[in-house]
Order: structure tokens, then C-alpha cells, then sequence
């Protein structure tokens, strides 16, 4: 795993500009939540790291080297990997779930995995997400969300990528199952020393992911550190805005008793 | 995907359709071979000679046999038509693809291109290509071919535009898959099936095409003949022997038929969803609902706004009726605010829309009473009208998606006027003047220029505020509010729960808040009812939800969601297992497969809502029991 750097980066739609010189660091093996209302600009940040938004001005680095050169973005291997919001949309309807991981899978120019490697690969990636391996002949459309979004984060997993960006991957899943998924990609961070950026607008789930926290508003980012300076002691109005807008947020009874 | 196919074959359209062009292929490939020679001899004694015995159809000037003619000049009439159709379609494809294969600016050009084609008339299209390519079959074919091709590669570009903005093209994109790969693999086959439909249906329209040029003398030249020129030969002497130019007629119609009926039984196949699709009668099964004979959490019935009991939602499946709400009884008191959680499919939705009477064909609603400020609104009216004007008048609903619950042409304030001019009998102006004031009560700034902007030009927030203002516009008794922050920023989302709450305070009006939100209803309600599998299993006040809550479910709910008090270093709480389909409702209680107290009797006997001794009401066999010895288990394994 290794360093993002956003280094001033700007992203223009014809005259709007979305993303004002971003600067923005996720280091080495940690998790980087990313916050911000609609609008904000949160998902053309990601989508600039993948080559799905157009960067004006600035760049985006990896381990100090540009991203975006056209022929590291053209080949096969790419060193970023995404998790998208939607777990109906993000998952081809005709393709079952080892094929789409297969796609997905690392490929050295040199060596060429054999039919029982990939399937191994296959069977290897679905268990680290707690799937079992016979899911992969399975299409899209036998399993549940929570089921599909871990199909997606194992179909993140499978290119080896160095960092790997979540795109509010929990706000369209029930309650139920955000609690396993958010489980998983604190597992993968701990055990494959995973550096994420973990973009919500939820508070308190990126609380519970996140080691670091940047607030985005209006495309420029207002606050930025530790989770618990940033959501414990926010310097910055609209952070503290946020963290007052939070349901349930107003301190009651609720403690650890609670959830005993 | 193999018996949708053979689906086809079940339909009266797909029979005749598909019959029939198996009969005319059949037909194209046998007839030259059997009857050639007969077609192409010469019966000099029978010149231009009406039907008989001898010769079915009549014979044309050189004596030749018609009718079969007409059944061999099927193959090249069928060729023509099918090179045609692939020439068009292969043009088509390749325009429609090229957008996104290329991308950028280039791609904008191939999209201009084809726009300026459609835009001429495919006839013109056709007689310019005609003169162009000369006259006869090559011709015609190129001619045809590329007069529909534009229609195809618009249609095209519009489906592949479609798939291409979904979520697994650009995780293919991001995953280091190349253009070309992509468009094979995830896109082309997800648009084929409308591809297949039109292709098929426009294979009908280029089958007249060629009858029509080769009719004009555009087409095939003598020797060869097709339909069309066999119709053009016997038009001189239509008044002598009418079958000679009616019967190649009567094939062209007979062959277009089976393209158009074959495309328009696939059409009809694909269009209809696996669970919607062959919908037999309904019969909805009253079903046993042991919460049915309940007393009624609230004993004075003139409390209450709203009083259900025993209320089930039932669509038609494809094995049998499914119940999504299996008998929900429950009563919401004057100003009171009641909140309804529950995962998807727990059938928390449907409860409000059929308490709003939105359910729609061909889901029914059953329900042993569904009072709303005493009358029953199962019940047919007294006096012949319908419960619309109380419940345009007393009930107000917000939904979840601010964007669509507006009619995008018109202006804000005239949707909200229309509600008082059509049940307060407003006249236009002082409707208007009232939608302004309803905007402003619900902190609208500047409402008279609001009032007059369209939907777009609302935020979602916004116009959430806006459809709160539109249930103002009569004196509501109670508003049903589903999911309606879902959709918003959460500082948005606690402006309007505020408003809700003020629009409570003014009103005296009583709320039911549907939520997936626990915390969103525990900020606002008074009492939840938790729902799971079409049930209530659980009716509890917000104050206890957090600490006192009994039902197993409810417990893991509160737990599964992440506060901003968590411990971070704990995994959070799970609930293992599936939520229930309601297509497939288990014996016993619902939940019993995903619940740690279960025992044989939950997986047997279905759990009754019951009041407890502090006035909430749980439907568990094993209601309050300590299930903590198990969630340590569990965090630990």
C-alpha cells in the first residue's frame, strides 16, 4: 500500500468549479475519511483519482508520482482501485460474480495466471470478504446488498491495488448489514494494511473507520486531522455544523450500557 | 434467459408470429429448389391467362406459371431484405458504439452526424441512395440499408448511453478494462434485447421498402424478380386477373407480419418483469393475523386520528399472492408522533401508502378497519363520493424523493394553489394567495417569488419544505412523512425534521415518520413501531427504545448503527442472515433464523403482539430476555 497526494488539484465542469486546489494526503496504511454535503465535491475527488473526472490544475500523486499519465492509466494493472455507492448498479446483471472479480484480477505483463490459478485467486479474494467461495458462479441478482457490496470491495481487492477508494459504500445498504460491512473494511485495513479513502456523509460511520478526517465545503477543504481533534474538538464552523445536524446527536442516556 | 425465449412461444402473438416466419424461411430456401423449373417454364397456350386449374394464379405474358413465382421469388425477396437489415444494422451498430469507443470530441462528431440523418425522411433517404447506386437489387440493398441505418445507430447511442453511466462500466473502467472490452462485455449485452426487438421489426418495414422500389422499377430488374416486380407486372392487367398483382401482395403482407408480430412477442416478453409477469386472478387469502384480536393500544377509540387493525397489503406473484404487510393493527393519537422503522422489505412503506390510500392495481389492501378521523376508508363513502376530499383536506404526505414528487412543468405555486382550489373550492386567486402564505409557514424565504419558479429551481431540501407546505394547504389531522430525509444532507435533513416538528406544535396534526433511521425517529417520535417481515413486533416508546427495549430485533437494530458515541475499537454489532423475502414467509416467527433466543417453539408457533406491563406491546416468545451472553460469543469468534 502506499501514499495518495492530492497537490492542489482543481476540477472544472464548463464554469463551475467543483474541486478549488484540493491538497489532501492519505498516508501509508491508514483510512481517510472524507466528509462533506452533496455538492460538496466528495465524489469528483474520487472519481479524479481514477481518471473519471477531469483535473484543471494540480496533481494527484502516488507515492510521489503522477497518477495520470496516460500510460499508467491505459494499462492493465492500475494501482487504484474504487468501491462504488450503489452495490444494484455496480455489479454487471449478466456476469457472475467470479467473472466480474476475474476481470478485476492483477495480471503481470510477464506471467499468465492458468485456469485453476484464477479460480484459486477467485476463491481466495470472495473468503476475505466472508463470502463463500461457491458464490462465484452466482449472478448479481441470487444475492443481497450487503452480499454485492462485498463482491464489489473484493473485486476492489483483486487488481492488488495500492490504495483503494469507498465512495459511500454503506449509504445505500439497510442498517443491518452497514454494521458487517463496515466491520470488513477495518479488517482489511488491519490485516492488509489498506490505505483507503473513505468518502460519507455519515459521521458517525466514519468515526467508527476513519484514523483521519477532512471536512469538504463548496470544493475546498475547511478542516482536516485526526478523527477525534476534527469530530471531538471541530475548529471550523461548518464542521461543527455538521456535527450539531446529526440525529440522535444531542448527548441522552446513551451510553455503553446500551449497546451491552 | 433460455425460457424467456421459449416464453415466446407461449404467447398467441409468438405463435402466429414465429409460425409464420419459420413457414416463410422454410419457404425461401425449399421453393427455387422445387419448383424453379416450373417458375421459369414457358406455356406459350396460356398467355397472360386468368386463374385455373392448370395454373392457380394465371400465367404472365411469357406464359409462366404466377403462383410459383410467387412462393420462389420468397428467397431473393427474403435475401434482399436481410442483407438489407444487416448492412443497416452493422451501420448502425457501429455509429451507435462509436461515441463512447471514441470518446471526446470526435465521438461528438459521429453523434451530430447521425442526428442531421435522422432528421431526413428514410424514403427520401432511400430514393436519393437509389439514383445514387443505380437502379436494380445491389443497389436497392445499399440504398435501404443505409436509409435505416441512422434510425438504428440513434437508438443505439441512446441504450449504450444508458448502460455506460451505470456504476459496473466505470468499475470495469477503473478496473483497467480497455474501451472495446468494455463495450463487449458489459455494454452490448445488456442493450441487446431492445436491439433484437427493433432490428426484427425493422426487417418488416425493409421487406415493404424493397416491394415498394422494386414496385417503382427502383429495384430488381428482369430477369430476377421479387415480390415487388411481380407486383408491378401485374398491375397492368389488375382489372383482368386482379390475382396476379394481389397475390406477391399477400405475401409481402404475410412475411412483414411475421417480422413485425415476431419482434413485437419479443418486445412483449422483455418488457414484462419476472415477478409482475403472467399475473393470474387474485385471490387474496385473509390468512390467520394473531395480532388481529388484540385490545388496541389505545382504549378510547375518539383518540385516535388514525386506528388500524389488522391491515395487509397483497400483490399477485408468480407462485400465488404475496403479502408484504401481514396484519398490522396499531392507533396513532391526536398531535401524537408515531415512527416506523424497519429494514427494506419489512413492509413499512406499504403501511403508510395504503393508509393513503397509494397503493396501487394490482396490489390490494385488506384490513378488518382503516379509520382515519372516524370513517373508514375501506368502506364505501355515504352519499356516493369518494374519501378524497377528507383526505386531501386532513391528510398530508411527504415522500422520499423530493425530485420526483413534483410535476417538473409546472410552478411551485400553482401545484400547491390546485390542492385548495380543487377540494376548498379556492377560486385561482385566493389559492394562490394561499400557497404563498403556506410556503412562508413552512420557512420559505421570499415566498411570493418561490411561489412562482419550477421545481428545478428548488433544492431538494427545498422542495421538501415545499410538498410540507402543499399537505398545509387544507387543516391536516395527521401527516405521513416516508423516508423524508433520506435523500437529504444531514443538515438539511434536521431542518426538516424541525419543521415537521413545528408544523406538529401549529397544527395539533399527528406524524407518522417512516424510517430506516433509528435515530432519525428517536429524535422526533414519541413511540416506534418496529416492523419486520410485513409484521409489528414491536410498538415501544423512544424513550425506552435506546435501553428497554424487548424484542431481540429491535435490540440488534439500535446496535447495528454507528453513533457518534461508539466504541471504535469493538467491531460493531451485525445482524447475521437475510431480512425475510415476503414471497417466502417462514413457519413460526419470521425472525427466528437470524435471532440468538431462538428456540424450537419461535421456529414453530408464530409470536402474538402483546402488551407488556409498562404499555408497550412485543411479539417475542422470548421478550426481554438477556441476550448479551451471546453478542460476547459472537465478538469474540
Amino acid at each position: 500500500m502506499s501514499e495518495l497526494t492530492f497537490d492542489h488539484v482543481t476540477v472544472r465542469y464548463g464554469a463551475s468549479t467543483v474541486l478549488d486546489e484540493v491538497s489532501l494526503t492519505v498516508p501509508d496504511g491508514e483510512i481517510v475519511g472524507l466528509v462533506g454535503e452533496s455538492g460538496s465535491g466528495k465524489s469528483t475527488l474520487a472519481k479524479a483519482v481514477v481518471g473519471l473526472a477531469p483535473v484543471h490544475g494540480g496533481q494527484i500523486l502516488l507515492d510521489g508520482a503522477p497518477i495520470l499519465q496516460r500510460g499508467r492509466m491505459r494499462g492493465r494493472h492500475r494501482p487504484v482501485s474504487m468501491v462504488f455507492q450503489d452495490p444494484f448498479s455496480s455489479l454487471d446483471p449478466r456476469m457472475t460474480v467470479g467473472e466480474s472479480i476475474a476481470e478485476a484480477l492483477y495480471r503481470p505483463r510477464t506471467e499468465r495466471l492458468s485456469r485453476a490459478g484464477r479460480r484459486a485467486e477467485i476463491t481466495r479474494l470472495l473468503e476475505l470478504v466472508h463470502l463463500d467461495g461457491g458464490r462465484a458462479a452466482q449472478l448479481p441478482g441470487q444475492l443481497s446488498g450487503g452480499q454485492r457490496q462485498r463482491v464489489a470491495l473484493a473485486r476492489a481487492l483483486a487488481g492488488r491495488p495500492r490504495l483503494v477508494i469507498a465512495d459511500e459504500i454503506t449509504s445505500a445498504l439497510d442498517v443491518s448489514v452497514q454494521g458487517a460491512v463496515l466491520n470488513l473494511v477495518r479488517e482489511m485495513q488491519r490485516e492488509l494494511g489498506l490505505s483507503m479513502l473513505f468518502i460519507s456523509h455519515n459521521l458517525a460511520v466514519v468515526r467508527y473507520v476513519a484514523s483521519q478526517v477532512a471536512v469538504l465545503e463548496g470544493g475546498r477543504i475547511v478542516e482536516h486531522g485526526p478523527t477525534v481533534d476534527v469530530l471531538g474538538r471541530p475548529q471550523h464552523d461548518y464542521t461543527r455544523q455538521l456535527l450539531a445536524a446529526i440525529p440522535g446527536g444531542r448527548p441522552t442516556q446513551t451510553t455503553k450500557e446500551t449497546r451491552a | 434467459m433460455t425460457n424467456r425465449w421459449s416464453r415466446i412461444l407461449r404467447t398467441p402473438v409468438g405463435i402466429v408470429g414465429v409460425g409464420l416466419l419459420t413457414l416463410v424461411v422454410l419457404l425461401a430456401i425449399f421453393a427455387p429448389m422445387l419448383w424453379g423449373d416450373k417458375a421459369g417454364a414457358v406455356d406459350t397456350e396460356n398467355l397472360l391467362a386468368g386463374p385455373s386449374a392448370k395454373h392457380w394464379f394465371g400465367t404472365d405474358n411469357l406464359g409462366r406459371d404466377l403462383f410459383f413465382r410467387v412462393l420462389v421469388a420468397t428467397r431473393l425477396s427474403l435475401t434482399l431484405t436481410l442483407v438489407a437489415t444487416v448492412l443497416g444494422t452493422l451501420i448502425g451498430l457501429v455509429l451507435g458504439t462509436a461515441p463512447l469507443l471514441l470518446g471526446g470530441r470526435l465521438g461528438r462528431l459521429v453523434t451530430a452526424f447521425v442526428n442531421v440523418f435522422v432528421a431526413f425522411p428514410g424514403l427520401l433517404l432511400v430514393l436519393v441512395f437509389a439514383v445514387i447506386f443505380g437502379v436494380g437489387a445491389r443497389g436497392a440493398v445499399l440504398a435501404i440499408g443505409l436509409a435505416v441505418a441512422p434510425g438504428l445507430a440513434r437508438l443505439c447511442q441512446t441504450l449504450v448511453a444508458g448502460v455506460a453511466g451505470l456504476e459496473y462500466v466505470a468499475a470495469a473502467r477503473v478496473a483497467g478494462v480497455n474501451r472495446f472490452r468494455v463495450m463487449a462485455r458489459h455494454v452490448l449485452p445488456n442493450v441487446a434485447e431492445p436491439l433484437v426487438v427493433n432490428v426484427t421489426i425493422t426487417a418488416g418495414a425493409i421487406l415493404l421498402s424493397f416491394a415498394g422500389l422494386s414496385f417503382l422499377g427502383l429495384g430488381v430488374q428482369a430477369p430476377d424478380y421479387d415480390w415487388g416486380r411481380l407486383m408491378q407486372d401485374g398491375l397492368s392487367g389488375i382489372y383482368v386477373h386482379p390475382l396476379a398483382a394481389l397475390a406477391p401482395g399477400i405475401m409481402v403482407v404475410i412475411a412483414g407480419l411475421a417480422f413485425n408480430l415476431t419482434g413485437e412477442a419479443i418486445a412483449g416478453v422483455f418488457g414484462i418483469s419476472a415477478t409482475t409477469g403472467l399475473g393470474k386472478a387474485l385471490h387474496v387469502p385473509t390468512g390467520e393475523t394473531p395480532a388481529a384480536d388484540l385490545p388496541h393500544d389505545h382504549a378510547v377509540e375518539g383518540d385516535l386520528v388514525l386506528d388500524v387493525r389488522d391491515l395487509s397489503v397483497s400483490f399477485p406473484g408468480v407462485h400465488g399472492p404475496v403479502r408484504p404487510v401481514r396484519g398490522v393493527s396499531f392507533g396513532v393519537g391526536v398531535g401524537e408522533a408515531v415512527g416506523v422503522v424497519g429494514e427494506s422489505g419489512s413492509g413499512k412503506s406499504l403501511t403508510a401508502l395504503s393508509i393513503a390510500q397509494l397503493v396501487e392495481e394490482p396490489g390490494r389492501v385488506d384490513a378488518r378497519h382503516l379509520r382515519f378521523c372516524g370513517t373508514d376508508l375501506l368502506e364505501a363513502p355515504t352519499g356516493g363520493q369518494s374519501h378524497d376530499k377528507l383526505l386531501g383536506t386532513s391528510l398530508a404526505v411527504v415522500f422520499q424523493d423530493p425530485m420526483t414528487s413534483f410535476n417538473p412543468t409546472m410552478r411551485i405555486g400553482t401545484q400547491l394553489a390546485e390542492v385548495g382550489r380543487h377540494h376548498q373550492g379556492l377560486d385561482r386567486r385566493s389559492a394562490f394567495a394561499r400557497a404563498v402564505d403556506r410556503l412562508r409557514a413552512v420557512r420559505v424565504r421570499d415566498p411570493e417569488r418561490r411561489a412562482r419558479q419550477y421545481p428545478f429551481e428548488f433544492s431538494g431540501g427545498m422542495r421538501q419544505r415545499a410538498m410540507i407546505g402543499m399537505g398545509l394547504m387544507g387543516s391536516p389531522r395527521l401527516i405521513i412523512a416516508d423516508e423524508p430525509t433520506t435523500a437529504l444532507d444531514v443538515t438539511v435533513q434536521s431542518q426538516v425534521l424541525e419543521l415537521l416538528q413545528d408544523v406538529r406544535r401549529e397544527q395539533g396534526a399527528a406524524l407518522l415518520l417512516i424510517s430506516h433511521d433509528v435515530s432519525v425517529v428517536a429524535d422526533v417520535c414519541d413511540r416506534v413501531l418496529v416492523m419486520y417481515a410485513g409484521r409489528i413486533v414491536e410498538d415501544v416508546s423512544t424513550a425506552d427504545l435506546r435501553t428497554r427495549a424487548r424484542h431481540p430485533y429491535t435490540r440488534a437494530l439500535v446496535a447495528a448503527v454507528p453513533d457518534m458515541t461508539t466504541d471504535i475499537d469493538a467491531p460493531l454489532a451485525t445482524i447475521p442472515g437475510h431480512p425475510v423475502d415476503p414471497a417466502e414467509v417462514p413457519v413460526g416467527c419470521a425472525y427466528a433464523a437470524r435471532c440468538p433466543l431462538a428456540t424450537d417453539r419461535c421456529r414453530r408457533e408464530d409470536p402474538v403482539l402483546l402488551s407488556g406491563p409498562d404499555g408497550g406491546r412485543v411479539a417475542c416468545w422470548h421478550a426481554g430476555e438477556s441476550i448479551e451472553a451471546v453478542t460476547c460469543e459472537e465478538a469474540t469468534a
